[in-house]
């Protein structure tokens, strides 16, 4: 109980010492940390740099022009042991954008399959959607690249005995070997009809929408769409004569020659990344379709709508809005996955960087360029994600 | 609840040689084991408003649901204006579109703005022109007193707001028969009159209903008959004096003395 | 006008036979349309096409403990490579007298975890009891006081993939707990190298995490002192985890209403206080699903260090297959494993789907 100081309204307020003040005492603590954190970062480098002059290991990004005099078991663009160490990191890049594009897309598709079997009315089709699920989600997906491998090497004879389940298709030890349209003037038109029944479908669903709206009338535009793709082509493809000719593989003494080969490694890599991750897909689906309240579907079928139009209208949109940010997640996953090639001895980024590294001896640098590349993939689709959770959420107060 | 006793005096169904409706002769619903309904015999004639109560789990809403078949019945007929409920596909479509649906939740869909979910049947359904379901919607909104709101999203709307944008919605297909279930029970009490004036402004209109509701007072001033449901069949069913000063059964006495 | 029924009781009759009982579930789950009939039939001549001769495969014509130049006789599965080999596959390059360490060390594990796992364990002794079964586990395995010592270089098998799983959950957990504090930080500094710290490593694969690791972290030490192989590992793994445990912490910490924060700043807690005593164990329940999941991957992750050459049991396994007597029963070693990671995973997510309906209920 002490007399009430009535503040003085001639006295200046005291200043609030330093260690009272929060405001000042945020800023010493980051000062400390930032410090520290620097701190600590310069002792490192100045032990890397020691350790480096020690071991005469170079720095910089020098070695990228010079001689790799290392071969890559599979390219898209030509590359040869004369090509420089920068020529063989792209070819890897490209290796990894190729398995992890098609992964993607069979992964998805699998994924929504298997998500939408989960959910089937059928107990067989659900329970085996089911087992797939569980099974190929608690398997690590370095052991089921290992399985697959495996199975190429020790399962599949050589190519002298080679399987041949269908026509034009052998499975052996060196791969899968397919027969193909043999090279032709037809194809590039051919490709650009396809493009231009594309550009056409996007039109003609324009107009159909204008025209719903004016009058009410509907219009098949999904059928009429699938129709040009594969009419306009066929049309090219008649106007060429018709080339049947098939580039077939023929086993010449203990090889094939022709048609095209899918490396054991691809393959197994492939198969295991789009099989591990589309189980992941599978769940996100049905978990999204789920999300979307049977009172939802209620009150489409009560206004009349088909099954199709409640699909379509009422359960997609609501189900991409859940479905769509996990997904372009594992799309991700499959993508830094796809760095285990290197156990399996797929040419990918991670596995000629490794060479790199242990051909020049400078690891930082060659780390340093993997985890830059792999951050490109995951900040892309960070900014993906994030536009895409913008447009897409729903209003409310 | 201040309705007036005058609204009584609504047109009352002319019930000549009209066939009714909607009739239910015998019908019998199980889930799984449990027999939810039991021998079912229901006529509604056109214009007719009918209140259904009874306890939680006497298969009243299960009842109204397998009118328009979002619940399907393993014995017994159901007959929607002359169309019979079977799991003919086509049938259920007509049946339909002829029987509009509120529900407890609302269940707007929050993608669409407010006039995009009036419009979506009319247009997919019936085929109409945007323009056209557009003026249509608008005039239900009017009607509801809520056309301010078409721009909206059903999120950024209250409850009252949003049950009577989803009787709107079901207006918007013109059925000739609108099944209410518990419309006003997930409501605050504040919002309740404000969805009960739209549904007597709806009877006066000559619009048949059923409706599943405690809502006492609203049978007492607009329905023509009251049915009292438990345990899986019409125990009782009367017109609203007599069903409330002078209940019959056992259990309508019992639930009766417990809601009033 | 009249009444319905007249009887108190009313008769409960049975449903239509066809819709009820085995026929019923079958009509109902298997054929209740034309498509599903159809695919109930595609899918059992699937079924009876593959099943049978794979049960063939693997039980009729199979050896279970015999020498390999037996298996090769035979068409069946070999699974005698595990058997022969267990002591390697499941202990690697561990002293073989002094393997009974690790084995009890991993008994004392899964006893710690069948405790843990029920509900009413959850008290205050939990956290003490963890404490002293992991300082017995990694003395059984290292040693001193009294026992050989055993160094980290020799943990091999499904000890190290034990051990690479559970310190780094541990480790990580804490590191993660700080990283999602930052995050939510206004510190400008303190939220930005958290953020960036967590984009940093989600951005980029485990392996590039662990190249750092093997191959790095030697540069970064002054001349003379080295760490060994499986700590550079054990380092990686916890610095990895870690950026997961932080978002979905950060989850927890976004899901507690902020009512909570103002009832305990107006306590006259301050920001330490206010987390260890309100904050943290509220959003740390929450979130516990969701790190039962983190441990699967952390789990499952563990088998990455084959590539940087450390003897997991996925390592050792691989090691087997490469003897030339028992090469070629890859498919065996292989599916036997995977059964094993299969148990240990699915096990692990069924009880996070439990606890996840357990613990909703009170949220």
């Amino acid at each position: 109980m002490g007399k009430a100081a009535a503040p003085d309204a001639e006295s200046t307020p005291s200043a609030i010492p330093l260690w009272r003040d929060p405001k000042k005492r945020a800023i010493v603590f980051q000062i400390v940390v930032l410090l520290l954190v620097l701190g600590t970062a310069y002792v490192l480098f100045s032990n890397t740099q020691a350790n480096l002059s020690r071991q005469s290991i170079a720095t910089g990004f020098g070695f990228l022009q010079t001689e790799s005099g290392f071969e890559i078991g599979e390219s898209v663009i030509p590359y040869s042991s004369a090509d420089t160490y920068g020529r063989a990191l792209l070819a890897g890049a490209l290796n990894t954008i190729k398995v992890s594009f098609i992964g993607i897309v069979l992964m998805t598709i699998l994924g929504v399959f298997v998500g939408i079997a989960r959910l089937s009315r059928n107990w067989l089709v659900s329970r085996m959607a089911a087992v797939f699920i569980e099974v190929m989600q608690n398997i690590p997906v370095l052991l089921q690249l290992f399985f697959w491998y495996a199975i190429f090497y020790e399962a599949f004879p050589s190519p002298r005995q080679a399987l041949n389940p269908l026509p034009g298709l052998f499975l052996c030890n060196r791969g899968l070997i397919m027969a193909v349209p043999a090279d032709n003037a037809a194809h590039q038109p051919m490709f650009i009809a396809l493009i231009a029944a594309l550009a056409l479908w996007w039109v003609i669903r324009r107009w159909a929408k204008g025209r719903q709206e004016r009058t009410g009338r509907s219009f098949p535009v999904v059928r009429t769409g699938l129709g040009l793709c594969l009419l306009l082509p066929a049309l090219v493809w008649l106007a060429y004569g018709a080339p049947t000719a098939l580039d077939i593989p023929e086993l010449q003494g203990f090889n094939f020659h022709g048609g095209i080969t899918v490396s054991p490694e691809f393959s197994a890599l492939l198969l295991g990344l789009v099989l591990y991750t589309s189980a992941f897909v599978a769940e996100i689906v049905r978990a999204g379709i789920q999300a979307v309240s049977r009172g939802q579907i209620e009150a489409a079928m009560s206004i009349g709508l088909r099954p199709g139009q409640v699909l379509h209208l009422v359960v997609m949109p609501q189900a991409l809005r859940v479905i769509v940010p996990p997904l372009t997640s594992q799309m991700l996953n499959l993508t830094k996955n796809s760095s285990l090639a290197i156990a399996i001895g797929f040419a990918d980024f991670v596995s000629v960087a490794n060479t790199t590294i242990n051909q020049t001896g400078q690891a930082i640098e060659g780390v340093a360029l993997i985890m830059a590349v792999y951050l490109c993939f995951s900040l892309s689709t960070s900014v993906f994600m994030n536009w895409y959770n913008k447009k897409t959420a729903l209003v409310e107060r | 609840m201040g309705i007036a006793m005058a609204d009584k005096n609504i047109q009352k169904t002319s019930s000549d040689s009209d066939r009714p409706i909607i009739e239910i002769i015998g019908m019998h619903k199980w889930y799984g084991d449990f027999h939810v309904l039991a021998d079912i015999n229901l006529r509604v004639q056109e214009k007719e408003r009918i209140v259904i109560c009874g306890p939680s789990g006497s298969g009243k809403s299960t009842l109204i649901r397998c009118i328009n078949r979002l619940e399907e019945h393993q014995r017994g007929q159901i007959i929607v204006d002359g169309i019979e409920l079977t799991s003919d596909i086509k049938n259920i479509e007509k049946v339909r579109a002829e029987v509009g649906m509120v529900f407890q939740h609302f269940n707007l869909f929050p993608h669409l703005t407010i006039i995009e979910n009036l419009t979506l049947g009319p247009v997919w359904v019936r085929k109409m022109p945007k323009k056209e379901a557009e003026e249509a919607a608008m005039m239900y909104l009017e009607k509801v007193r809520i056309a301010e709101q078409a721009k909206k999203y059903p999120g950024q709307l209250s409850g009252g707001q949003q049950q009577r944008v989803a009787i709107a919605r079901s207006l918007c297909m013109n059925p000739r028969v609108m099944l209410f279930d518990e419309p006003t029970s997930a409501l605050d009490p504040e919002m309740i009159k404000e969805v009960l004036d739209v549904m007597i402004d709806l009877a006066r209109e000559g619009m048949t209903m059923l409706v599943v509701s405690h809502e006492m007072g609203f049978a007492k001033s607009v329905a023509d008959r009251v049915m009292f449901m438990d345990d899986g069949q019409i125990l009782e069913e009367n017109n609203p004096n007599d069903f409330f000063d002078n209940p019959q059964h056992e259990r309508t006495k019992l639930f009766l003395s417990q809601i009033l | 006008m009249t009444q319905q029924a007249s009887t108190t009781t009313r008769e409960h009759l049975k449903p239509p036979v066809t819709h009820v009982g085995v026929l019923g579930w079958i009509r109902k789950n298997l054929f209740n349309s034309w498509f599903n009939s159809l695919l109930t039939v595609l899918v059992l001549y699937g079924l009876l096409v593959t099943i049978p001769p794979l049960f063939k495969w693997a039980f009729v014509d199979s050896l279970w403990y015999s020498s390999p130049q037996a298996c090769r006789e035979i068409d069946g599965a070999c699974w005698s490579i595990i058997p022969k080999n267990a002591r390697f596959i499941f202990f690697g390059f561990y002293p073989e007298d002094q393997q009974w360490r690790p084995l009890t060390a991993m008994i004392l594990l899964f006893a710690l975890v069948f405790y843990t796992q029920n509900r009413r364990s959850w008290n205050r002794a939990l956290f003490p009891i963890w404490t002293f079964g992991l300082v017995v586990m990694g003395w059984l395995m290292h040693g001193g006081l009294g026992l050989p010592v055993v160094e980290t270089a020799k943990w091999s098998g499904l000890p190290l993939t034990l051990t690479l799983s559970l310190f780094g959950m541990v480790g990580a957990y804490p590191l993660g707990v700080l990283l999602a504090l930052g995050r939510r930080s206004k510190l400008p500094v303190i939220h930005s190298m958290s953020v960036i710290y967590i984009e940093l490593i989600r951005g980029v694969p485990l392996i590039s995490l662990l190249f750092m690791s093997s191959i790095m972290f030697p540069l970064f030490l002054p001349e003379g002192v080295t760490i060994d192989k499986v700590l550079r590992a054990q380092v990686a793994i916890i610095l990895f985890t870690a950026a997961y445990i932080a978002e979905v912490v950060r989850g927890g910490l976004q899901a507690i209403p902020k009512g909570q924060y103002e009832a305990a700043d107006s306590l006259g807690l301050n920001y330490p206080q206010a987390m260890r005593l309100i904050v943290l164990p509220q959003a740390l329940k929450i979130v516990i699903p969701p790190s039962v999941g983190i441990l699967i991957s952390a789990f499952k992750d563990t088998s990455l260090v084959v590539i940087i050459a450390l003897y997991d049991v996925l390592k050792t396994t691989k090691v087997t297959l490469s003897n030339p007597l028992w090469m070629g029963f890859s498919s065996e070693a292989y599916l036997a494993l995977a059964l094993l990671y299969f148990i240990f995973c699915y096990a692990m997510s069924r009880y996070s789907r439990k606890l996840e309906k357990a613990l909703h209920t009170g949220h």
